[in-house]
């Protein structure tokens, strides 16, 4: 099967139409609670926003006021954090997070192949998300798993041992599992 | 009346321990309790290397299994981290047989329960076969892999269920606290640790009892720190150790900050490592139940409380001063060291930092002496290290060697040798800031001191193989866009430097390299490596500078012949069928995506260069090497 085939497109106009509304309906009850357990702490910062973005799948710029108010922290300060650690987005992202991890012995076990099958299969690039949001595409720089690379990790759920065919079943079954 | 002879159940509903003999007690009364029951054992490795090859599906059939021949009773299962053999996993082992089965499928446990559970028989089609001399081998301590090494640190994680503090205080757990709490003062803890020569496993190889000592030194509130944001790809021992006998890390901190007197610890781990962040977590919970963490920890009037972090996933973020910043709650950016972190660090206070391999090592140390330990590995270098065995090797997985132990002891005793009969090329030890060593070194004993010399160093202990497919520009180029991607960008030298030498290494692999580009690279690597701010940048050219050492004929190669000996730089060569080789198996021309390759059965195969999109699925895929690189 050819992977690279544009007929099977995973995305089409009606996804694209989706990606247009996509927005957040913010849970501020739910990030008050995410604070409270820190305590309000500055120093957890980081820790807050990656608890907030495991909520919405990344951090949504607008809870950043908050964050300032609540912390007792500059705005810079936020916004430094956030772009400096490759957890926290300020994009959207997709519902499954698919990491390819590029460690060193993934990479000489053919990461690069596998990350050409999933951009072949959900027709974006590395640090794109699907139109149906559904998907975004990341590289990591080693999950751990370096016995049975190349791996993958979605979410937080890891996948080994893999090739381009067994790659791309793995994003079928989240597909299916979706609706 | 709790420590008497009692159920599982009674036991974790127990208060804290207010001194060393409740402790003693209840430890016994774990180990008598193990030792009288009749229930088979089932532990199964939920480590995140057999988590990757279906470990829940496993678990989950066997739990279904059980359930319906109504035998859940009887069995106990037992959910370890890391064994150590992540190739062969998901791993099972069934005591008090030991029966050792590799790579276990949902499918074979009806006959596991059968045969194995029921009858302690050995199920031989499913026991491990030693692919070298083809000999069948029933228990883990038996197969090669195994046997060659000594895992005083990491031996342990295969007879635990990380979340249980009685499994870890019935292989002996806390025992080194209560030592050093009660039998010994901070100054002797200092002296054992130093005398042992143990030295920091998270790269830089500092002297760890000096360390402490420099510390204590200082006045004023004191920081301890585990380092657990494992950064080096390729590299896994911490998360294992982490993920599978966390309070081994935990009791090491707690002896280090008596040892220091220090009353508050941070563990900082890798986001990327949820298991572990789980598991530490739990850990923490059920130390500070036992008041074996908190105030005046087993009645001895110490206190001592730590805190867990999560990092963000910056690979700068290992080096001791960003780290620091970090758990501050700011960008990971490193400082100038003139003033030690062990003097000024987190909150501008003295701060101890070991990575999670170095506090394992303490309780150890402390058990059994600093004479014993030294006895272990080399003149300088002393103690176990446990290596990341990955890449292009038969047995990848987490090994544990004594050091000093020699690099084709690892590779081809341990390792089992390079697969599908390819050639060794070289072996890459230290992570990005490490380098490649070649063949003609697989002698050399591994310790600190050893690698260093040969132009790489120990890092964290990944050792990442690589065979004649490997090209090492593209490695060279690999670790530098790495390296840009991580670098902070606060100095110029690192910020800038690395960014020229990934742009002129993918010159060179693109076939526009130019005469003169070595030397380059070589003037470049010197300047980065001597004027950068921090480890991350001085250390950086070295994956550079060590290919161009022992394989700059691969770089002549690029530049001046336009191809890639190795078949990996798309521009640099093409796939040919070697028409002598080929029987016409037709089994490449079915796997091709762009049907590149044609011919009829039995004959000499045909591949289109103009369809080829040297993908490398031929190559993989024939058996009789008539796919060669050109």
């Amino acid at each position: 099967m050819n992977n690279l085939d544009p007929l099977n497109h995973d995305t089409g106009l009606e996804e694209g139409m989706e990606r247009m509304k996509h927005t957040v309906e913010i849970d501020w009850q739910q990030i008050d609670t995410i604070i409270e357990r820190y305590n309000g702490d500055h120093e957890a910062l980081l820790m807050i926003m990656q608890d907030i973005s495991d909520l919405y799948n990344y951090l949504p710029p607008e809870i950043i006021p908050l964050l300032v108010e609540r912390l007792g922290v500059k705005e810079s300060l936020v916004y430094s954090v956030a772009t400096f650690y490759k957890s926290i987005s300020l994009e959207p992202r997709g519902k499954h997070i698919v990491n390819v991890c590029i460690g060193t012995a993934c990479h000489v076990r053919g990461a690069d192949k596998i990350m050409d099958a999933l951009q072949g299969k959900l027709h974006i690039n590395e640090g794109q998300t699907t139109d149906d949001f559904l998907f975004t595409l990341q590289a990591v720089r080693c999950v751990g798993c370096c016995a049975s690379g190349p791996v993958i990790m979605v979410n937080k759920e890891t996948h080994g041992g893999l090739d381009r065919t067994s790659v791309v079943k793995i994003i079928d079954r989240y597909r299916e599992n979706a609706f | 009346m709790p420590f008497n002879g009692i159920g599982h159940e009674i036991v974790r509903d127990m208060a804290r321990l207010e001194g060393r003999e409740a402790l003693k007690k209840l430890r016994e009364s774990i180990q008598a309790e193990r030792q009288g029951t009749k229930k088979k054992l089932v532990s199964l490795c939920s480590g995140s290397g057999c988590a990757g090859y279906g470990t829940a599906k496993v678990h989950q059939a066997l739990i279904d299994e059980l359930a319906q021949q109504n035998m859940h009773n009887d069995v106990e299962i037992k959910l370890t981290g890391c064994h150590g053999f992540c190739e062969k996993g998901p791993i099972m082992v069934i005591h008090p047989e030991g029966i050792f089965y590799p790579q276990v499928k949902e499918g074979h446990i009806p006959q596991i329960i059968e045969k194995s559970i029921k009858n302690g028989e050995v199920i031989s089609s499913l026991i491990f076969k030693d692919p070298s001399t083809k000999k069948k081998i029933i228990h883990e301590q038996d197969i090669p892999f195994y046997q060659l090494q000594q895992r005083i640190i990491f031996g342990n994680n295969g007879m635990i269920d990380p979340t249980s503090i009685e499994d870890y205080l019935a292989v002996g757990g806390y025992s080194a606290l209560e030592k050093a709490l009660f039998d010994m003062s901070p100054e002797e803890i200092i002296d054992q640790v130093k005398r042992s020569g143990l030295r920091g496993r998270g790269g830089g190889g500092f002297p760890t009892g000096t360390k402490w000592e420099t510390c204590r030194r200082h006045d004023g509130k004191k920081y301890v720190i585990c380092n657990a944001d494992e950064g080096d790809p390729g590299a896994y021992m911490d998360r294992s150790l982490l993920e599978g006998n966390p309070h081994s890390v935990l009791e090491g901190m707690i002896i280090g900050a008596m040892a220091i007197g220090s009353h508050e610890g941070y563990v900082y781990v890798r986001h990327e490592y949820p298991l572990a962040v789980k598991n530490l977590i739990i850990s923490l919970e059920k130390a500070e139940e036992r008041g074996l963490l908190g105030k005046n920890i087993l009645g001895s009037g110490f206190d001592f409380d730590i805190h867990m972090s999560r990092g963000g996933g910056a690979f700068v973020c290992g080096e001791s001063t960003a780290l620091m910043a970090s758990l501050e709650g700011k960008s990971g950016r490193p400082r100038a060291k003139y003033i030690h972190t062990v003097e000024r660090g987190f909150r501008q206070s003295p701060s101890n930092l070991n990575n999670v391999e170095t506090w394992a090592n303490v309780p150890v140390i402390i058990n059994k002496g600093a004479d014993w330990y030294a006895s272990i590995g080399t003149e300088r270098s002393k103690g176990t290290k446990i290596f990341s065995l990955v890449g292009k090797v038969a047995n990848t997985g987490l090994v544990e060697v004594p050091m000093g132990t020699s690099l084709r002891t690892i590779i081809y005793d341990i390792g089992g040798g390079i697969p599908k009969k390819k050639k060794f090329k070289a072996v890459q030890t230290g992570g990005p800031s490490g380098g490649c060593i070649p063949e003609r070194f697989l002698d050399l004993g591994v310790d600190f001191d050893e690698l260093t010399e040969v132009g790489s160093m120990m890092g964290s202990g990944g050792m990442i193989v690589m065979d004649q497919d490997t090209c090492m520009v593209d490695v060279a180029r690999y670790f530098l866009d790495f390296l840009k991607e991580e670098s902070c960008g606060q100095c110029t030298p690192c910020r800038e430097g690395i960014k020229q030498m990934f742009e002129i290494l993918t010159d060179i692999s693109q076939g526009h390299g130019r005469e003169g580009d070595i030397e380059l690279l070589e003037e470049l690597g010197a300047m980065i490596q001597g004027f950068s701010l921090c480890g991350l940048g001085t250390s950086a050219p070295n994956p550079v500078l060590t290919t161009i050492r022992y394989f700059r004929g691969e770089y002549e190669a690029h530049i001046e012949d336009k191809k890639c000996p190795a078949g990996v730089c798309k521009p640099l060569f093409h796939y040919e069928i070697d028409r002598e080789a080929c029987n016409g198996c037709h089994l490449c021309a079915l796997k091709c995506p762009e049907e590149a390759i044609a011919g009829e059965k039995k004959k000499p195969h045909r591949l289109d260069q103009d369809k080829c999109i040297k993908c490398g699925i031929c190559y993989d895929a024939c058996k009789f090497d008539a796919i060669v690189v050109k």
